[in-house]
């Protein structure tokens, strides 16, 4: 990995604006090829060029090294830099920044990606530095230029002045002379307590372009001479190409060739209606010996048998399991979670060309550097031969990260064999759903038991589920059977409970499986905190209480959320008005803190039907306060649409049954709730917003409905739990 | 034989396979890609488009089908109610990912031409056909509100 952008390449990208000096300093280089705790972030050298362009038009434009897919990076970053520039919020624009790990590391992760609702908390300080060392530069040029003592200089919403002489100018007058002179590493940062943008509602940088029909997807962009691909994929996982009759394909008007790749049929057409029309005429004998046959309601006997023996030990307190028998009641559940699609409005999608000594390729990828890395192996050509485009996504919920980097394998292998130009190598909803990468179905089984004064003395959970590590690039992260991403939320849940095991079971499965919007949270969080309720019901204590009881000084931003969602919701218990309840559940995810309330009512259709959710978030400092809003919200209802009816069934012959909208049931406006949403003020460095909010939504409203029907929801989603 | 149709104003001709959905044919032949390719089969509304003046989704909806009809993308908006519309779907930052909202904002459009003050139950029932995976619906129908209002005062 030893790609740079030349200034050259820059110049050109920008259509010749100037651009703030290409100097980069040797300490950023390579600097972030590890994975960095936090308080390190603070430490980066500032690296204004990489990530800086002021044109000669005033315009400021923001590279930004984490994708946009909807949860806002592109604005926050934006702030950040805009805030110690002194820019005006208009003249801010973001693009995305090219794939060059040198460069565009994800400090959190060692290599370029967007995931883990990591991108602010990397970023605070980077990006406010290049900000800080611009507008140094800016500012040493203009002294220079009218002959003044910098000291004397103010910038002011995109303002650069001199007071005593009345002079004034815009960044655009001094980006070139600026770009002669070196860029401050350490530049002062300003104090918090100064902040005018950062902590404030700004509207989004790409409101108005995403409301108009203007921002450009992979899927919008076009190429000279390109043709259609459309790919067909193994009905059940794993199964393969057995015997393969095109005919029919062929003779359609507009297809031109049907090629195999590795794994499915690739048609290659004039128009993107040739090429469907291509792949359903494909006559396919499918050799299933080495495919997952298995129906869910197999996996699902096979995972809870498995849950019945304890595993490997991811945590152990006290005397664990073991404790169970000296407590004075006890009960037992057993969860299932099925397969979520994540099922993102783009569908998976690429424009590629690809010949013998070059690749270029656009797509949206959360793992940059890994799709990257793939693309080279599967192409055999050298790193400096493949460009590898990120683009800005209409969605993802975890898709576009996958640790194997299938989908860039499949697009470079279906451009090659195309081969005589670009490709628009695009999925249809159909390959999306029944694609796989689903959240893993799992089975938690848990026993919990209480003393004689009700309070929990026992906790001992197990969690049967296959690991989408295991295998791959990061399978690194699996040791000793524990793949952490599958326990999270449950190992280290931040309740005080004297005796503690959780268990874990490593399952094999074909389905193919992938991180989804807050990863183990999306079922950990789900079967600890309505377990908890369960217990607190055993031992006669009131949720909140009862939570606040067992969440100790360690987790004070945990309790003081879950105490200002009690008091939003006005919480005297769980009834609410007559027929309604309350349900309330909390997480600590990706190192924020989140505590929802939901109330509930039985619906007409015998469903939970959410009214309102109210919700606090410690986030560290809130860059953009209307987009921690934003993406509460969104992950409420994209949690509330995944525990009312989202699963992927494996039927028979290991078959997915869903397959589009009609059979995978999204939210639906009528049933988004009333969102509430409160920020608590802190002045801790930023942490995640995309995901956290996921997590309690789920467990909020099947504690409700347990405190509603005295029933439990321990199979999902709701609409099979409430028949279960 | 060609098909003749309006497209955002001009007069067009396709002369393709006239059971191609209406999408591709504005995605790919008239390259206007802010009608999205969601589901295929009408379920999600991210391609709506006007037809005559009144939703459609050009997913399921052969070119044929619009033979000597006029068809508006998000690309040909204009007037009072679509100003108001995407004003307000900017200044509440609804959208998110985007990729559905050239349909919401289609819809709601389209909405506010047949009932310039929906009540919320109307909001959801009109809207019912468009998904949004991002889960902005909160911030949607407080846009069509905001938008029918303004529209109604003329105050843009």
């Amino acid at each position: 990995m030893t790609r740079t952008i030349s200034r050259r390449s820059f110049l050109a990208s920008t259509g010749g604006a100037l651009v703030i000096s290409m100097f980069l300093p040797t300490l950023a280089r390579g600097q972030a090829l590890r994975r960095m705790r936090p308080e390190e972030m603070r430490d980066v050298p500032a690296t204004p060029n990489a990530f800086l362009r002021i044109g000669a038009d005033d315009r400021v434009t923001v590279l930004s090294k984490h994708i946009e897919f909807g949860q806002g990076t592109f604005t926050g970053l934006a702030t950040l830099a805009a805030e110690e520039l002194d820019a005006d919020w208009a003249q801010m624009k973001v693009e995305m920044s090219p794939a060059d790990v040198t460069l565009y590391a994800n400090l959190n992760m060692g290599q370029q990606g967007t995931g883990g609702s990591s991108s602010m908390a990397n970023s605070y300080y980077q990006m406010r530095k290049a900000g800080a060392s611009a507008r140094a530069m800016l500012v040493s040029a203009a002294a220079q230029a009218w002959g003044v003592p910098e000291s004397e200089i103010t910038v002011e919403r995109g303002v650069i002045a001199h007071g005593p002489s009345n002079r004034k100018s815009g960044f655009g007058a001094f980006a070139q002379a600026a770009s002669q002179l070196p860029a401050p590493i350490d530049p002062p940062l300003k104090d918090p307590e100064t902040f005018r943008l950062i902590g404030t509602d700004v509207t989004r940088v790409d409101a108005l372009d995403k409301s108009t029909g203007k921002t450009v997807y992979t899927v919008d962009l076009d190429r000279a001479d390109m043709v259609q691909s459309a790919v067909l994929h193994p009905p059940a996982f794993g199964a393969t190409v057995a015997d393969l009759d095109s005919s029919d394909t062929l003779a359609i008007p507009d297809v031109l060739e049907v090629h195999q790749l590795t794994r499915g049929i690739a048609v290659f057409a004039k128009t993107r209606y040739a090429a469907q029309k291509g792949v359903a005429a494909l006559k396919v004998d499918w050799d299933t010996t080495k495919a997952e046959l298995r129906d869910s309601a197999d996996m699902f006997q096979t995972y809870a048998q498995a849950a019945q023996t304890p595993g490997a030990q991811a945590e152990l307190r006290g005397q664990g399991a073991a404790a169970l028998e000296t407590a004075t009641k006890q009960i037992t559940a057993e969860y299932q979670f099925p397969f979520l699609p994540h099922a993102p409005m783009e569908p998976m999608g690429a424009v590629a060309e690809v010949n013998s000594e070059s690749a270029e390729i656009w797509m949206g990828t959360q793992l940059v550097t890994r799709d990257q890395q793939q693309i080279e192996t599967v192409l055999g050509l050298p790193p400096e031969k493949i460009h590898l485009h990120p683009m800005l996504t209409g969605g993802s919920f975890g898709r576009l990260g996958t640790p194997d980097a299938e989908f860039a394998e499949e697009v470079a292998l279906a451009a090659k064999a195309w081969g005589k130009g670009p490709i628009k190598h695009l999925w249809s909803r159909e390959n999306d759903l029944r694609g796989g990468r689903y959240r893993p179905m799992s089975v938690h089984r848990l026993r919990g038991g209480i003393d004689a004064q009700g309070n929990i003395t026992a906790w001992d959970q197990v969690i049967a589920i296959q690991s989408f590590m295991q295998g791959t690039a990061f399978g690194g992260a699996v040791r000793d059977g524990i793949d952490r991403s599958a326990v999270e939320g449950a190992r280290g849940m931040p309740y005080n409970i004297p005796n503690l095991n959780i268990g874990l079971h490593l399952m094999e499965n074909g389905v193919l499986s992938n991180f989804w919007r807050s990863v183990g949270s999306s079922h950990t969080c789900y079967s600890v905190e309505t377990f908890l309720d369960d217990l607190f019901a055993l031992g006669g204590q009131d949720p909140i209480a009862g939570r606040i009881a067992l969440i100790g000084d360690e987790n004070a931003r945990l309790r003081n959320v879950l105490l200002r969602v009690a008091d939003m919701a006005n919480w005297a218990g769980a009834k609410s008005q007559p027929n309604r309840a309350l349900g309330v559940a909390v997480v600590k995810c990706f190192r924020s803190y989140v505590a929802e309330i939901a109330e509930v009512s039985v619906g007409p259709d015998g469903l939970p039907k959410v009214h309102k959710i109210w919700c606090a978030v410690d986030c560290g400092v809130a860059i953009n306060p209307d987009q921690v809003r934003a993406q509460m919200e969104g992950g409420i209802g994209f949690a509330l649409g995944a525990a009312l009816y989202g699963e992927v069934t494996i039927g028979k012959g290991g078959r997915p049954e869903q397959g589009n909208f009609d059979s995978f049931r999204s939210l639906r406006m009528s049933e988004m709730p009333e969102v509430e949403v409160s920020i608590v003020k802190s002045a801790a460095d930023p942490t995640g917003v995309g995901e956290p909010g996921v997590p309690p939504v789920a467990p909020a409203v099947a504690n409700a409905w347990r405190a509603l029907t005295q029933t439990n929801l321990r199979v999902l989603p709701f609409s099979k739990g409430v028949l279960a | 034989m060609a098909i003749h149709f309006d497209l955002n104003g001009a007069a067009v001709s396709f002369d393709g396979d006239p059971e191609t959905p209406l999408l591709w044919a504005i995605r790919d032949h008239f390259g206007l890609t802010g009608t999205k390719y969601g589901c295929g089969v009408a379920q999600c509304g991210a391609c709506t488009v006007h037809v005559d003046g009144k939703n459609r989704r050009a997913c399921v909806a052969p070119v044929a089908s619009v033979a000597d009809r006029s068809v508006t993308t998000i690309e040909g908006l204009d007037g009072q109610i679509a100003d108001a519309v995407q004003q307000a779907w900017a200044d509440i930052n609804v959208p998110q990912c985007g990729y559905c909202q050239s349909g919401q904002v289609m819809s709601a459009i389209g909405l506010l031409a047949l009932n310039p003050t929906p009540t919320d139950t109307e909001i959801d029932g009109a809207m019912a056909g468009n998904i949004c995976r991002c889960a902005t619906y909160v911030r949607i129908r407080k846009a069509i509100h905001q938008a029918a209002q303004a529209a109604a005062k003329g105050t843009l």
